[in-house]
């Protein structure tokens, strides 16, 4: 324990002469196959900085360059065009061996025939640490993650949860100035998971280490992160933390992607202070803040999310935006209902609202209804 | 009671085949190998275990000239091998079938045939040597024949492929991750072959050794055709007691001898590796 906090204080010592540097940055990063005779680019461009000590994630769906773009960090991908910084160093061509990062793979890729002891000292032994300064961080580490008195133990004799804890030892016990975690979670079922995802973040807080966290699993990202670069299609649609990424998508893909969202489209009928208002169907009406960019008659998409939205029989007051519809199904969730409604205009919304002690279910299945939500709930996408 | 029979019915064909041709023979040669007499005025059997310690006095330096061939040729086949094996499991890509197929493609032409080819190659004045010796780049009386070097080469290219393909089948099991991983955590890619790499492929290398030294040992083709009286390998001296001597119990004694050492040898070597110690030891 005393040897970790010494040997990071001392990284973090050298560090702080210029603790602006971000500890990763990537300019302009490219990445391009050759499949069967054609050029596949699995990343299309992506810069981003890092910062020191930032829990920071990437998100997004399967095939999405996440894996790829982490891969360049380390080093075991040289990228086709762009720049790889580590802590303001060109480390491009650099190999994964001389880089002061390290990664935790999403299958942990242990060295299955050493012991958890061996496979945890491997790092510093290949640095030429001193015997008894490995002994004492090796025993440190592995008591952080909770493994001691399992030393001798071969990685296949031990459960997914004491894998992944003994991939994590393995690479922190170097104490790199980043650690990259490829899906480190998703071989777990849901409660480890979960019991994982604090002891993740405890961990991080505690050692201080820059974290580089892939996930395709937005509410880790979103409980995990300072901030979150969502990635699609190779490129980043929305850098920024969890709170902005949750109720102020950048894009459509954003709004879909993370949790459920509601996106309706149309035409501002007027634009002023700011607001714009849409007309849905006949009854509808939408207001909803914009930028500069939005003049009259532009196409505007708008996005709110579901437990915003207030259900009622009665049209609501003019100074909200209200939009008629029916409801197509009703789902009770315990402590809330999930209505999905058909709205006048053609879209489709899902609205979650509290089981309140004396509330029955607002509206049945078919009933006429009226949605209504605070114009500043709702965001305008891109704008 | 049905489901208790199916099991032994499987094995009743290959078990039945395996007790008429090799159980019987060798209960068999058991018996002949301590019976007297000659091919004339027939054998009985008079439970003469010197027949045992005779074979073994007499053809003591045949036993280790085959130990000592079988070793060296397992060394080299491992030495060859092990490359090829390697460049075909990470560097071939999509080719890999088709460069193990190359590797197999001699041994669909006869084991005797390949070893008379190689006999005619390296004749005296063969074509290989002829020309070499009139441009004078090697002197009138050299030859590769009737060498040791020419058994030991032989053994090596006649057994190589039963070492490419354990090896090649334990490299392909690497998770090529678990080698990133230890890229990852500052090993070259010297170390990372030895710390990694080569503990993991190991047990292939062990199958391979188990798969070459036991037949090299036992061999005689390679003797016969290309080496002279002073390589004789134990396998040729059995071939003669029974085919020239008729000296049935000295060959059956040779052959049961060769038998014990090498099922000791096998235990031994087994229960030297069957325990984790050489992965451990490859680990530090
Ligand atoms: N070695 C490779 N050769 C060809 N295509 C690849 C290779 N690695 C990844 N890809 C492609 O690049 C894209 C991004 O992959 P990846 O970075 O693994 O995505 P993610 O980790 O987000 O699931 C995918 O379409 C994948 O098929
Ligand atoms: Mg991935």
């Amino acid at each position: 324990m005393t040897e970790i906090q010494a040997g990071r204080g001392a990284a973090v010592a050298a560090a702080s002469g210029d603790s602006q540097v971000p500890a990763i940055e990537l300019d302009g990063v490219v990445k391009e196959y050759q499949a069967q005779g054609e050029v596949v680019q699995a990343v299309k461009g992506v810069s981003l900085s890092i910062a020191e000590g930032e829990f920071f994630s990437m998100l997004g769906p399967s095939g999405c360059g996440k894996t790829t773009t982490m891969r360049m960090i380390a080093g075991f991908e040289d990228p086709s065009r762009g720049t790889v910084r580590l802590h303001g160093q060109d480390v491009t061509d650099v190999p994964p061996n001389k880089r002061d990062v390290n990664m935790v793979f999403q299958s942990y890729a242990l060295f299955p025939h050493m012991s958890v002891w061996e496979n945890v000292a491997f790092g510093l032994r290949r640095r030429r640490v001193p015997a008894q300064e490995i002994k004492n961080r090796v025993g440190a580490i592995l008591e952080i993650v909770d493994l001691t008195g399992r030393e001798k133990r071969r990685p296949r004799e031990m459960s997914g949860g004491q894998q992944q804890r003994v991939a994590l030892a393995r690479a922190l016990v170097n104490n790199p100035r980043a650690l990259l975690l490829d899906e480190p979670l998703g071989a777990l079922d849901l409660k480890l998971r979960q019991a994982m995802q604090m002891e993740l973040k405890r961990i991080q807080r505690e050692v201080g280490i820059t974290f580089v966290y892939v996930t395709h699993d937005q509410n880790e990202a979103l409980t995990m992160s300072d901030r979150i670069a969502v990635m699609n299609d190779g490129l980043v649609e929305q850098l920024a933390g969890p709170r902005e990424i949750y109720e102020r998508p950048a894009t459509t893909f954003v709004a879909g992607f993370i949790g459920t969202s509601n996106l309706l489209s149309g035409t501002a009928e007027r634009v002023d202070g700011g607001t714009a208002l849409l007309r849905v169907g006949e009854r509808g009406r939408v207001l909803v803040p914009v930028g500069d960019d939005v003049r009259q008659g532009g196409a505007v998409e708008v996005t709110v999310r579901p437990e915003k939205i207030r259900i009622s029989v009665e049209e609501p007051a003019a100074d909200v935006s209200a939009v008629p519809g029916t409801v197509a199904e009703v789902v009770y969730l315990g402590t809330y209902n999930s209505y999905a409604v058909n709205l006048a205009g053609g879209a489709e919304f899902t609205v979650f609202e509290q089981n309140a002690s004396n509330s029955d279910i607002t509206a049945e299945r078919g009933a006429s209804v009226w949605l209504s939500w605070q114009p500043q709930h709702s965001y305008a996408i891109g704008s | 009671m049905r489901r208790r029979i199916a099991p032994y019915l499987l094995v009743l064909p290959g078990g039945l085949w395996l007790i008429a041709f090799l159980v019987v023979p060798l209960v068999f040669m058991a018996s002949v190998s301590t019976q007297e007499g000659d091919i004339v005025n027939g054998f009985a059997q008079t439970f003469r275990f010197a027949n045992f310690a005779d074979a073994l006095t007499e053809y003591r330096t045949q036993f280790l000239r085959s130990a000592g061939y079988g070793l060296a040729g397992t060394v080299l086949t491992i030495a060859l091998a092990y490359p090829v094996a390697y460049w075909i499991a990470f560097k071939a890509g999509r080719r890999k079938s088709t460069y193990l197929l190359l590797v197999l493609l001699p041994f669909f032409v006869s084991f005797v045939l390949r070893t008379v080819s190689w006999k005619f190659l390296l004749a005296d004045d063969g074509i290989l040597l002829q020309p070499l010796k009139s441009a004078g780049l090697l002197a009138q009386d050299f030859h590769v024949l009737q060498t040791t070097a020419a058994v030991v080469g032989g053994l090596t290219y006649n057994y190589l492929p039963f070492m490419v393909l354990p090896i090649y089948v334990a490299l392909e099991r690497v998770d090529p991750r678990v080698v990133e991983a230890s890229q990852d955590l500052y090993a070259s890619r010297l170390t990372s072959f030895t710390k990694v790499v080569l503990p993991l492929s190991l047990p292939g290398v062990f199958a391979g050794v188990l798969m070459t030294f036991v037949p090299m040992t036992a061999d005689y083709v390679n003797a016969a055709i290309l080496g002279g009286p002073a390589n004789t390998m134990i396998g040729n001296i059995i071939q003669t007691e029974y085919l020239v001597n008729n000296d049935y119990p000295a060959g059956a004694a040779l052959s049961f001898t060769l038998m014990a050492a090498m099922l000791i040898g096998i235990f031994v070597y087994a229960r030297a590796l069957g325990t984790e110690n050489v992965l451990e030891a490859a680990a530090r």
